[in-house]
């Protein structure tokens, strides 16, 4: 269905049965100057579901992320992980979140097993060395485990990126492009194991990709995101043909090309 | 304040020791070098200068007091800079760890580091020169104690500094205690400098230190009240330091320059 998710009615949702969702961000603005980067927008990612944040280079993608994650202040609205308010609660709510990106690649001359280590502790994961363990045979990382993470490939490098993102099982997981860099066998295999987590774990995962049969397979929901607005939300198996489009990826063309044409 | 994320801070800081001779050695070299340099001038100046005076005292325990204080500074500042040096701000920003634990972080990596420095130097000082530092009395233990709170005040304030302007600024941090030397008097009484230089080094705190350990060398005594100021001088600066810290970081926070660190761009 497809909705203006400036439409609080999401967010009223979350408000009333706050358990339902791990993230909910309402209103939510940046602007730099007299420039708008994210303007007042609102959804929700409940638990056990995969929401694809998707948009063309400079449609506030990262800026949502990175305001989810508190490393960057928004200049209006509010941001709710798990129920906790991000800006009242800040350590609290990023307790129960983690992430992954390309552009944050954990330190490279620490090991791996150095780095799950220290962001384990940072995390507060309980029964750290067993995690870790689990974690290293999941990613398939074990003969890694005393490899600096600077000489790993791209590749390798991400699925470190991604145990650390496990490591305390976050009820929000953030991924950021990230199989971005994985030959296409190995980003099947990571998209099982997070399709895995969403579903075994009760975490809720937001997930932004360039990669639309990726997105088709793996999220339960997507955001369309155009110049700082939500433009369309849906199921991704179904949109396109809403909007009259054979393929998700046509439909991220019109977003990218034409956003005027898909506002109601 | 959690003690595991402090404790990741410094763990991480000791698994770069631990696998980095490069980051070990400066822990201590430079700081050797120098107490051997100036063990050797002292020397020569005793040999050729017959007042009675003792340089090894007034002289050696001035290069050994200052270069543990540098220590102490660049430690913290070191610290900060090798979360800068691997972009690992992002990582470490997104996480539940709070400012005051990194800070904290930083300040116990700063102790374990230069203790290291100080050890070597208090070793090499007084079996090769004859330091003894039984000729500061009981006040040894408080010089030290305000030129560990001033290099940890100096340290913050650095890494703060090169917070808000970006990493090609780190060239800032290491001539600091250099800079400041001349205005502190290490080597010689503040009433040396003109008016408006003296001005300076009455509020540095290790002028305070320096002048005590003349005074106690060479006259046997030092006014107590001038420690305490010192001391609760240097408590200010730190924070300061920290006040100037969090200042950035929340305008690090507000602009988005947190996130996009490593692309050393400035606003």
């Amino acid at each position: 269905m497809v909705q203006m998710t400036t439409d609080a009615a999401a967010v009223a949702a979350t408000a009333a049965n706050p358990s339902r969702h791990v993230l909910a961000v309402e209103r939510l603005c940046k602007t730099y100057g007299g420039m708008v980067a994210v303007d007042r927008i609102s959804f929700a990612v409940g638990r056990n579901e995969i929401v694809g944040l998707l948009g063309p280079n400079g449609a506030g993608k990262t800026t949502t992320i990175n305001m989810i994650l508190g490393v960057l202040e928004p200049s209006g609205g509010t941001i709710r992980i798990d129920g906790v308010d991000l800006a009242a609660h800040r350590s609290q709510a990023l307790d129960r979140t983690n992430f992954a990106a390309v552009y944050a690649p954990l330190p490279g001359n620490l090991t791996v097993a150095q780095n799950l280590r220290i962001f384990g502790l940072m995390y507060g994961v309980r029964e750290l060395a067993a995690r870790i363990d689990e974690l290293l045979e999941q990613f398939d990382l074990v003969r890694f485990r005393d490899t600096r993470c600077g000489v790993l490939s791209s590749g390798e490098q991400t699925r470190v990126a991604l145990a650390k993102a496990m490591l305390n099982r976050p009820h929000l997981l953030l991924l950021d492009e990230p199989t971005a860099s994985l030959d296409p066998a190995t980003a099947r295999d990571i998209r099982a194991r997070i399709r895995e987590f969403a579903r075994a774990d009760a975490g809720g995962v937001l997930w932004t990709s360039h990669n639309m049969y990726e997105v088709q397979e793996v999220c339960d929901r997507v955001l369309f995101l155009s110049r700082g607005r939500i433009l369309l939300e849906g199921d991704p198996k179904t949109l396109p043909a809403e909007h009259g489009k054979a393929t998700l990826e046509d439909l991220f063309v019109t977003v990218a090309r034409e956003p005027l044409a898909l506002e109601l | 304040m959690s003690l595991n994320r402090i404790g990741a801070i410094v763990l991480r800081q000791l698994y770069l020791l631990r696998a980095s001779p490069v980051r070990v050695l400066p822990l201590f070299a430079w700081a050797a070098i120098d107490i051997v340099l100036w063990g050797f001038i002292t020397r020569y100046l005793s040999t050729i200068v017959a007042t009675g005076i003792n340089f090894v005292s007034i002289l050696l325990g001035a290069v050994l007091m200052w270069d543990f204080f540098g220590r102490v500074m660049h430690g913290v500042t070191t610290a900060f800079l090798e979360d800068v040096w691997s972009r690992n701000f992002l990582n470490l920003f997104a996480s539940p760890l709070l400012i005051s634990e990194y800070l904290t972080g930083l300040v116990v990596t700063s102790i374990l580091t230069s203790l290291v420095g100080l050890v070597v130097m208090l070793v090499l000082a007084s079996a090769a020169f004859g330091l003894s530092f039984a000729a500061y009395g009981a006040m040894f233990l408080p010089f030290l104690l305000v030129l560990f709170l001033f290099g940890i005040a100096l340290g913050v304030f650095s890494s703060a500094v090169v917070l808000r302007l970006g990493p090609a600024s780190e060239w800032f941090v290491w001539p600091v205690p250099a800079l400041l030397s001349p205005f502190a008097g290490v080597f010689y009484p503040l009433d040396t400098l003109p008016a408006w230089m003296q001005a300076v080094g009455y509020l540095l705190p290790p002028s305070y230190v320096f002048e005590g350990m003349r005074a106690i060398v060479l006259d046997g005594a030092f006014a107590g009240q001038l420690l305490a100021w010192s001391v609760a001088l240097a408590l200010l600066y730190i924070v300061l330091a920290c006040w100037f810290f969090l200042r950035v970081y929340r305008h690090a926070v507000r602009t988005g320059l947190i996130a996009r660190y490593s692309a050393e761009s400035l606003s």
